[in-house]
């Protein structure tokens, strides 16, 4: 760092290119100790990809609620559908015949069969369900009301005095791989954040690597800007990967005209998360409690906002209490720019929001940091 | 000559414990100085407080003329820092690390190399840290401490956990270093690691310097007391003392360990002429005081290391 003359000479016998300044050196050394981590590859990047395949797949078929029947016997009303509606109830509905309902009745209680249908006296039709999946049931009712409402009304002469006429919206609901997508690069990128900001904190400091690179002309902006830069980095890598494997035609994900802004979207959250680790960091003594205090964090952290599933049908309270999770932001931003038309104004409060955050945080971490176990 | 290292007064207190008392300290440039006690007596706190990593709560301290706390980084180039523990980056090999560190000195691959050749580890310049033997390590940590050229060097009981083989390599090296103008401060246990190595040695204690001195001066200090010995059981101690008085031998003491029976004179002869009428020289063992004898005779009790 001094340029005494002694130093500048002894500078003068290597070639050019081979010296690095602390900041590169730092940098190199951490991506290298990065790169060469099974268990850190694993966890930043395979197993996320691994969960977003999972639950792509698993969630791939439940978009239509798809509802099978047991038919017993003949049912006026259904066996009348035929056509142009009975292709329409054929989407929502799978009808199969069993000879009686003592079967029929064992099969719906298995959960082979959402219901079981039948015909009563008068024209009545009888349904009869499990109630151990109640959004199937419900789904039963409301197309077999559909239909019988609609039989009823034909059977009148009348045309229909009201009518409905449904067109979808574009993409106003989301489909699973729009918010899985976005949900689970947020939680990559917080895991690997929080996780790399406070290991290397902690196992720096009880190695004494911190002490030795006190003793070392190092300024401590070298030190935190290379570990900055290496963990935005590997978050960036998160990002490319996640975006490459969701837009494969398997995935289907279609991205929307803003999608780059998720890049300065994920670098602003990399900081928010990482200054979530510096204070773990600076509070654990061992690698284990820090692993410990991190998951502890980062569960809760990820559920509550909407990483795993979207928070929309959850309690108000707990949408509220969501608020302040930095993850919650990304998640939301993200899914608004990679998914839904959003803009840079979509995502701007979010950016200003995480680095908010960060500053606080790094604040805290600052306060409590540590060169040395006391 | 001038003066690389000047501690006045300085005291450190952990809570109830004092850890540092009172330890003053001069090495002049080009010394070897050794810091001896045994295990809890302070040596690695003051370490510490020279090397500028802890403050301390009453002294001063300058190096090379400069105060290590706060952090100088004008003197940080000046000063090499080994400790017991390997500080070493994750998953790098011996050649990545030795480059890193010389990096934060702005020194080149190519004189980092070198160390790693002088300290004998250019063989395993591709293994991981991780995967080296104790002794490698040592050798390493040694020459991270070492790549910058710094004036004075520290060392942190650098032979600990060696076989003695590679302690007596290691010693070689530490000359070296020496020989070639660095000061160096050293801290150790082993008492006769620092009558090998050392110019000057502190015997701590307690928080406290007890002495400083070259090891053979404190060891002449002892009024050149004779250590002998023989295997227990040939005669008893009182019998001894006895037989000493009769024949005007003089004796400092005699003790009886189970193992060894073992007398402190000033004059051999007398009670080796005792002890052959005796027929008791069985295991007969001669030696002149060491630095444990130092020891023992300033706290008044055996070393521990």
């Amino acid at each position: 760092m001094s340029a005494t003359a002694p130093e500048t000479d002894r500078r003068t016998d290597d070639a050019p290119g081979e010296k690095a300044s602390a900041f590169v050196s730092l940098s190199r050394v951490m991506f290298v100790a990065f790169l060469r981590d099974r268990a850190a590859l694993f966890f930043t990047l395979a197993l996320p990809l691994m969960f977003l395949v999972l639950f792509g797949f698993l969630f791939k078929g439940a978009t239509s609620p798809h509802v099978k029947v047991a038919q017993v016997g003949q049912v006026a009303v259904l066996d009348s559908v035929r056509g142009d509606e009975r292709a329409g109830l054929d989407q929502v509905l799978t009808i199969t015949q069993v000879p009686d309902e003592a079967t029929a009745l064992q099969k719906v209680r298995k959960g082979d069969f959402d219901a079981l249908v039948e015909q009563g006296p008068n024209g009545q039709v009888v349904v009869r369900y499990s109630a151990a999946d109640q959004v199937r049931a419900g789904g039963v009712q409301a197309v077999l009301q559909s239909v019988i409402q609609s039989a009823n009304q034909q059977a009148t002469g009348q045309p229909p005095k009201y009518t409905l006429a449904a067109s979808q919206v574009e993409d106003q609901s989301l489909k699973p791989i729009q918010y899985l997508t976005p949900g689970l690069l947020g939680w990559a990128v917080a895991t690997g954040a929080i996780f790399s900001a406070s290991l290397s904190l902690v196992s720096w400091r009880k190695k004494r690597l911190l002490r030795r690179l006190r003793l070392a002309p190092v300024s401590v902006g070298s030190i935190v800007g290379s570990r900055v830069l290496v963990t935005c980095v590997v978050a960036l890598m998160q990002t490319a990967i996640f975006l490459l494997v969701a837009t494969t035609p398997v995935f289907g994900l279609k991205l929307t005209g803003n999608w780059w802004l998720v890049v300065p979207l994920v670098l602003c959250a990399t900081l928010a998360f990482m200054s979530i680790g510096l204070v773990t960091g600076a509070i654990a003594k061992t690698e284990e409690a820090a692993n410990g205090i991190n998951q502890v964090i980062i569960l809760p952290m990820s559920f509550l906002s909407g990483a795993f599933f979207p928070l929309d049908n959850s309690p108000q309270w707990l949408q509220q209490f969501s608020h302040v999770f930095p993850l919650r932001y990304l998640v939301l931003a993200a899914q608004s720019v990679l998914t839904r038309g959003g803009g840079l104004l979509d995502c701007l409060p979010a950016m200003g929001g995480l680095l908010a955050f960060a500053a606080v945080l790094t604040a805290l971490a600052w306060r409590l940091f540590r060169w040395e176990d006391a | 000559m001038t003066t690389a290292i000047t501690a006045d007064g300085i005291r450190k207190r952990y809570g109830d414990v004092q850890a540092v008392d009172g330890v003053s300290l001069t090495v002049e440039s080009g010394e070897f100085f050794g810091l001896l006690g045994p295990n809890g007596a302070g040596k690695t706190t003051t370490l510490e407080i020279l090397e500028g990593i802890r403050e301390p709560d009453e002294g001063r301290v300058e190096l090379l003329g400069l105060r290590p706390w706060p952090r100088n980084p004008k003197l940080l180039p000046r000063i090499g820092v080994q400790f017991q523990a390997s500080a070493f980056f994750d998953r790098l090999t011996a050649r990545e690390t030795i480059r890193t560190f010389a990096s934060f000195y702005g020194i080149g691959h190519r004189r980092a190399d070198h160390w790693l050749d002088r300290v004998g580890l250019s063989e395993s310049a591709s293994v991981a840290t991780d995967k080296m033997s104790g002794g490698q390590a040592q050798r390493l940590s040694i020459a991270c401490a070492l790549v910058h050229d710094p004036e004075l060097v520290f060392l942190d009981e650098p032979t600990t956990g060696l076989d003695p083989q590679a302690r007596r390599n290691l010693w070689d090296l530490l000359r070296d270093i020496n020989a070639e103008g660095r000061t160096v401060l050293l801290t150790t246990h082993y008492l006769d690691e620092a009558e090998v190595l050392c110019d000057r040695v502190a015997v701590m204690d307690h928080g406290k310097v007890l002495r400083t001195g070259a090891p053979a001066a404190l060891v002449r200090e002892l009024d050149d007391t004779v250590r002998v010995s023989v295997e227990s059981g040939l005669i008893t101690a009182e019998r001894a003392r006895e037989l000493f008085a009769s024949a005007g031998a003089e004796v400092s003491a005699v003790e009886d360990n189970g193992v060894l029976l073992s007398v402190a004179t000033r004059l051999p002869a007398p009670v080796l002429s005792v002890l052959a009428e005796q027929n008791a020289l069985r295991g007969l063992e001669v030696r002149g005081a060491t630095l444990e004898d130092v020891f023992l005779h300033l706290t008044g009790r055996e070393y521990r290391a």
